[in-house]
C-alpha cells in the first residue's frame, strides 16, 4: 500500500493569480475575493480541480484573481457555459459568479433554466443593485425610483428580489450574505460547495462609484443588529441587539410574518418560529422580508437537496452502455434494413 | 393475425424504362411520407438507385383538405445513375382535391394520374378552391392519363373483416394505393408487411388492415381493366458499386458522421441543441445514442446550446451545437467567444428559406454570407458544405477534425433538402478510418495559454483538472501569455494570427477537383451544397450531347481551396447556380475577380435539371 503524503496545506493567498485586481478602490467585490479565497483555503479545495466561470459585469472579472481555472464568458450566459462544462466534467468544482445584470437580466433565462435544472454548481450573485461596468444605469434589482443616466427622472420598474426568483425557479439551495459579513460568508460558502445542486448565493455588495450606501442601512456597525436576521436550521427567528426580537406567523390568516419582543405582551421563545431550511415556504416569507419594516434575512434561508442535473443526464447515458461498452458504429450503420449489391 | 405475408406473384407483360418518377400527394394526415419511405426501402431492395424529395407543410395537422396541408412525397429511381429526385413526374397518385391542385402542374403530358374519387367530394372540392369538378368535362383526361379509383370506398371494403371505425379504416388508405404501385413497378411487399407488423405490433387489427389494404391495391392491379399504357413497367436494376446498403437521409448521416469524427478524436460528444425545424431530426437521433456514449442536451434556447457547447469543449470533450438559420444567428456572440478562446466547436446548419421564420420547411442554401461572415468583428471559422445525403458522414467527420486540430469552431451547412432526403448508401468500413487523437496539453514546462504550434498556429487545448496548468481564458483581448492586453498592438498581432490560422487551413484540405469534365475548357458550373444532384445531371446530359461543360462542387467553402482560384480562371465562362440570390458568386467574384455569371432560385424547392440546361444553353460558350 502506497503512503499518502498530506498534499501542503493552501492558504488564501494561494488562490490569487497574480493579476493586478482591477476593480475601483473601495469596492464590495474586494471583500468578497477574498471570503472565496479563503474559503477555498480552508476547505482544503484544490486549484486544478476548481474552475471560475462568469459572465460579464464587474463582478465577472473575478476569474481573473483566482488561481484555479477560469473562463470569462459572455454576457449572462455563464450558467449555459457552466451546465455544458459540468456534463463534460462532473468531477469539477464550478463556482459561477454573476451580477444582478447579468444573472437577472440579459442572463435570467439561463439563471432559471440551471437552477430548476439543479445544475451542481455554485452560484454567487453579486448585488449591488445598478450597472456598474457600462456606467450606473439602473438594473433589475434597482428599486423603483433609482435616478440614473438611463431613468433620470427615476425608474417605475419593480425590482426583482434575487432570492425569491431562486425559489420560484425550483433552487434547492438559496442563502444570502453581504461583503462585509466577513465572519458569516465563509461558512455560507461552505455550505454552498457541500451541498450537491445548484446553490445559491446572493451577495450583497457595495459600488462604490454608482450606488455608494445602497446597504448602509443594513450593513452599518451601529444598525446592522437590528436590521439582519441570521437564520440557522433547527434554531428560532431571533435577532436584535439583545437577540430579543423574533419572527412568527401572524394570526390573522394573511401568512404574513411580524415582529415581537421576548417579554413584551406575553411573547416567549416558545412564541418564535424556528428556522427550518427545507420549508421552501418559510424560505419564500424570509427571502421577501424587506427594510425598513423587516430586517433582511442572511444566511442558508433555504436547503433541500436533489439529484444533481448531470447525475440524472450522465445516468442515463451510463445506463445505456451495457457493461459499460460502447456500441460499435459499424454495427449502428448497418442496424434497420440494408441490402447487399454483389 | 398481425403476421399476415403477402403472396408474391411475378408480373406478367410489362413495358421497360431505364427510370421513372412517382410522387405521392395527399392530405398531412394520409400518411404519404411514411407511404414514400416504404416506396423507397421496396425499391432500393429492388436493386435500383433512386433519390427522394419529401415535401411537407410547416403545420403539423394544418386543416383537412386544404392545399396548404398537401403533403408530398417524390421517387426518381433507375437502372441508371439517379441524380436528384426528377423533373417532372411520370406516375402522380393524388389522395384528395387538394393534392390534385397543389401537384397537378409537375406531371408530365400524358403522365399517370391516379385519383382517389372517394375523396373528391363537394366539401373536399370547396376546401381545395375548386369551383368545379376538375373530374368532370375531359380537361384532365386530354392531357394525362387518367385513372379514377374509388380508393376510399375500396380500403374500406378490403379492410372490413378487421373490425376498425371508418376513421380508422380509411387511414390504410394508403397503402391501398402504395400497394397499386407496388404491382405496378413489381415492388416486393414483404419489408412493408415487416415493417407493418412491426409498427403494429400491439395493435393486430390496425396491423391487418393495412395489410389487406396494400395487398387489395395491389391485386386491383392484377385484376381490373386499367387504361391503355398503364401497367408494368419493368426497370432494370442499377450498376452500382458493389457492397452492402442502406437508404440515408442527410439528418442520419451528419449523426452518425459527428459520434464517428468524436471517435477517431478519442474524444466523448456532447450534443447540445435546440428544437428547429428541419435541424431537430439530428437532435433525436443522436439523442437515441447513449450507448455511443453519447451526451445530448436540449437547452433552453439556441444561445445556451451553443454556450453549453463551448463550456464542453472548455472542458476537454467534443462540444456540438446545431440549428437551422434563425438559431445560428443567435448563436452568433457565442461563436466569437469560441473563436476568440480558440476552443473547437462544430455548429451545423441545416439552411432552411427566410428571412425570420420565413419557410421552415423548404429548403434553401442561404445561409452562406452568415457562415463565412455573420458575426462581429474579425472573426474568422472554417466553413464546409454536404453536398447530398450520402456526402454528410464524410463532411462531418471533416468538421471534427478540422476542428480539434486547429482549435476553432467550424460551421458545416446542409440544407432542409439534405435533411430529408434519402439515398442509397454504401455503407463504409469505419473500421478502415484514420483516427485523428487530440493531444492535451499536460507538460508546465513553457506552457503558454495562447502558445501556437508552428504549422497549425492553433494553441494547446488543456483540460480543466490537469495539475500545474491553471490559467484563464475569456473573451476578452488576450496576449500570446493568455493576460488580458488592451495594448494596441497586441490586437493587431492577435486579429493577425487568427486569420493566418484560419487561412493556412487551405493547406491541408484536398485541392479542388472536377467532378466532371476537363480542367479548363469552355464552362464551368460550380455549386456547393446540395445542388450536386442537377448540376451533375444536366452537366453531363450536354456532355453527352458534345458541349464542352464541367462540373466543380465544393465542400470547403472557407477557406476555399487553395487552387480554386487557377482552376476558376481555365474557364472561358463560370455559372453558378445557387438557391439564394447569389452568396457563393459574390465570393468567388469577390476572391478570384472573375466575372463568373449567377443561376439563382428561391421557391423553396431544388433545381430543375432542365433549369440547369437552359442556363448553360443560355451561355455564350454554349454556342
Amino acid at each position: 500500500m502506497n503512503v499518502q503524503t498530506p498534499p501542503e496545506k493552501l492558504t488564501a493567498k494561494d488562490f490569487a493569480s497574480d493579476q493586478e485586481v482591477r476593480w475601483c478602490p473601495g469596492c464590495g467585490d474586494y471583500a468578497i475575493l477574498k471570503g472565496v479565497q479563503r474559503t477555498l483555503a480552508d476547505i482544503g479545495a484544490t486549484p486544478e480541480n476548481t474552475v471560475f466561470i462568469s459572465g460579464i459585469g464587474c463582478a465577472s472579472r473575478f476569474p481573473y484573481y483566482m488561481e484555479t481555472y477560469g473562463f470569462h464568458t459572455i454576457h449572462g450566459r455563464a450558467p449555459a457555459i457552466a451546465t455544458g462544462v459540468k456534463l463534460a466534467n462532473p468531477d469539477l468544482d464550478i463556482w459561477v459568479v454573476s451580477g444582478d445584470g447579468d444573472a437577472l437580466s440579459i442572463g435570467g433565462n439561463h439563471t432559471l433554466h440551471m437552477l430548476r435544472r439543479n445544475v451542481d454548481l455554485q452560484f454567487l450573485l453579486f448585488n449591488n443593485e445598478v450597472y456598474g461596468l457600462t456606467k450606473g444605469q439602473y438594473s433589475p434589482t434597482s428599486r423603483t425610483g433609482m435616478r440614473s443616466p438611463t431613468t433620470p427622472t427615476g425608474s417605475t420598474d419593480s425590482p426583482v428580489n434575487p432570492c425569491q426568483f431562486a425559489l420560484g425557479s425550483g433552487a434547492r439551495f438559496v442563502a444570502r450574505s453581504a461583503d462585509v459579513n466577513q465572519k458569516q460568508m465563509p461558512g455560507i460558502l461552505t455550505r454552498a460547495k457541500d451541498h450537491k445542486g445548484t446553490s445559491f448565493v446572493e451577495i450583497l455588495q457595495n459600488c462604490i462609484v454608482y450606488n455608494d450606501g445602497v446597504w448602509d442601512s443594513l450593513t452599518d456597525k451601529a444598525l446592522k443588529a437590528d436590521s439582519q436576521i441570521h437564520v440557522e436550521h433547527g434554531q428560532p427567528l431571533l435577532y436584535g441587539k439583545e437577540n430579543d426580537k423574533g419572527l412568527r406567523l401572524k394570526n390573522d390568516g394573511s401568512f404574513d410574518l411580524e415582529i415581537v419582543t421576548l417579554g413584551e405582551n406575553g411573547v416567549t421563545e416558545a412564541d418564535i418560529l424556528v428556522h427550518n431550511e427545507t420549508n421552501r415556504t418559510l424560505a419564500m416569507l424570509l427571502a421577501g422580508l424587506r427594510a425598513p419594516s423587516f430586517p433582511t434575512a442572511m444566511g442558508v434561508l433555504y436547503c433541500n437537496p436533489a439529484p444533481a442535473h448531470d447525475e440524472h443526464i450522465l445516468g442515463l447515458v451510463a445506463e445505456a452502455q451495457s457493461d459499460g461498452k460502447v456500441a460499435s458504429l459499424n454495427d449502428t450503420l448497418r442496424k434497420g434494413h440494408s441490402w447487399t449489391v454483389d | 393475425m398481425a403476421n399476415v405475408a403477402a403472396a408474391e406473384e411475378t408480373p406478367a407483360d410489362h413495358r421497360e424504362s431505364d427510370s421513372a418518377v412517382v410522387r405521392f400527394a395527399g392530405d398531412s394526415g394520409d400518411g404519404m411520407q411514411l407511404t414514400g419511405s416504404q416506396f423507397t426501402l421496396a425499391t432500393a431492395l429492388a436493386g435500383q438507385d433512386l433519390t427522394t424529395f419529401p415535401d411537407f407543410p410547416a403545420e403539423i395537422r394544418a386543416p383537412a383538405g386544404t392545399t396548404f396541408g398537401v403533403s408530398a412525397f417524390q421517387i426518381n429511381f433507375g437502372a441508371r445513375n439517379i441524380m436528384t429526385a426528377g423533373d417532372l413526374v411520370d406516375v402522380l397518385v393524388v389522395m384528395n382535391p387538394a393534392a390534385l391542385k397543389t401537384n397537378i402542374e409537375d406531371l408530365k403530358p400524358h403522365g399517370v394520374l391516379i385519383l382517389d374519387v372517394g375523396a373528391f367530394t363537394d366539401r373536399n372540392l370547396q376546401k381545395a378552391g375548386y369551383e368545379a369538378n376538375p373530374l368532370e368535362g375531359s380537361d384532365l383526361d386530354d392531357h394525362y392519363r387518367v385513372v379514377k379509383i374509388d380508393m376510399s370506398r375500396l380500403t374500406l371494403e378490403a379492410v372490413k373483416e378487421h373490425g376498425l371505425s371508418q376513421k380508422e379504416a380509411l387511414r390504410s388508405k394508403n397503402m391501398w394505393a402504395l400497394g397499386l404501385v407496388y404491382w405496378m413497378y413489381g415492388r416486393k411487399r414483404k419489408a412493408t408487411t415487416d415493417w407493418l407488423n412491426a409498427k403494429f405490433a400491439k395493435r393486430a387489427d390496425i396491423a391487418g388492415a393495412n395489410i389487406a389494404a396494400l395487398d387489395a391495391g395491389h391485386a386491383f392491379g392484377e385484376t381490373a381493366e386499367m387504361p391503355a399504357e398503364v401497367g408494368i413497367v419493368d426497370i432494370g436494376v442499377a450498376k452500382i458499386e458493389p457492397g452492402v446498403y442502406r437508404t440515408v437521409t442527410g439528418t442520419e448521416t451528419i449523426a452518425w458522421g459527428l459520434a464517428a469524427g468524436a471517435e477517431l478524436a478519442g474524444l466523448q460528444m456532447l450534443f447540445c441543441s435546440y428544437p428547429i425545424t428541419p435541424a431537430s431530426a439530428i437532435l433525436h437521433t443522436l439523442a437515441g445514442m447513449k450507448d455511443h456514449n453519447i451526451v445530448t442536451f436540449q437547452a433552453e434556447d439556441e444561445i445556451a446550446a451553443a454556450c453549453a457547447a463551448i463550456g464542453v469543449s472548455y472542458a476537454g470533450s467534443l462540444g456540438v451545437t446545431s440549428s437551422s438559420g434563425p438559431g445560428i444567428a443567435l448563436k452568433g456572440e457565442a461563436i466569437g467567444l469560441a473563436i476568440g478562446t480558440e476552443l473547437p466547436l462544430v455548429i451545423v446548419n441545416t439552411q432552411r428559406a427566410g428571412p425570420s421564420t420565413g419557410l421552415p420547411t423548404k429548403t434553401e442554401q442561404s445561409d452562406l454570407y452568415l457562415a463565412v461572415f455573420g458575426r462581429n468583428a474579425d472573426a474568422p471559422l472554417p466553413v464546409l458544405s454536404i453536398s447530398s445525403p450520402t456526402d454528410g458522414f464524410d463532411m462531418t467527420i471533416e468538421a471534427v477534425r478540422i476542428a480539434t486540430k486547429y482549435m476553432t469552431p467550424v460551421i458545416l451547412l446542409s440544407d432542409g433538402y439534405i435533411a430529408n432526403a434519402s439515398e442509397p448508401w454504401l455503407i463504409p468500413d469505419f473500421d478502415k478510418y484514420e483516427p485523428f487523437p487530440v493531444e492535451f496539453r499536460t507538460d508546465p514546462e513553457g506552457f503558454l495559454p495562447f502558445g501556437r504550434d508552428d504549422t497549425t498556429l492553433a494553441r494547446p487545448w488543456v483540460k480543466p483538472g490537469t495539475p500545474n496548468l491553471t490559467h484563464r481564458i475569456g473573451g476578452i483581448e488576450r496576449n500570446p501569455q493568455g493576460t488580458i492586453s488592451y495594448d494596441p498592438d497586441n490586437h493587431q498581432l492577435m486579429t493577425d494570427l487568427r486569420h493566418q490560422k484560419i487561412a493556412g487551413i487551405a493547406n491541408d484540405i484536398p485541392e479542388q477537383k472536377v467532378d466532371q469534365g476537363t480542367e479548363g475548357g469552355k464552362i464551368a458550373v460550380v455549386g456547393w451544397g446540395s445542388t450536386f444532384g442537377p448540376i451533375s445531371r444536366a452537366v453531363y446530359d450536354l456532355r453527352s450531347e458534345g458541349l464542352d461543360v464541367s462540373h466543380i462542387h465544393l465542400n470547403y467553402i472557407w477557406p476555399l481551396p487553395r487552387n480554386l482560384g487557377e482552376l476558376l480562371g481555365s474557364y472561358e465562362h463560370v455559372l453558378v447556380p445557387e438557391m439564394n440570390t447569389g452568396q457563393l458568386l459574390t465570393l468567388l467574384r469577390s476572391q478570384y475577380v472573375i466575372p463568373a455569371k449567377g443561376l439563382n432560385k428561391v421557391n423553396g424547392k431544388p433545381f430543375k435539371i432542365d433549369e440547369i440546361v437552359n442556363a448553360i444553353r443560355d451561355l455564350p460558350g454554349s454556342k
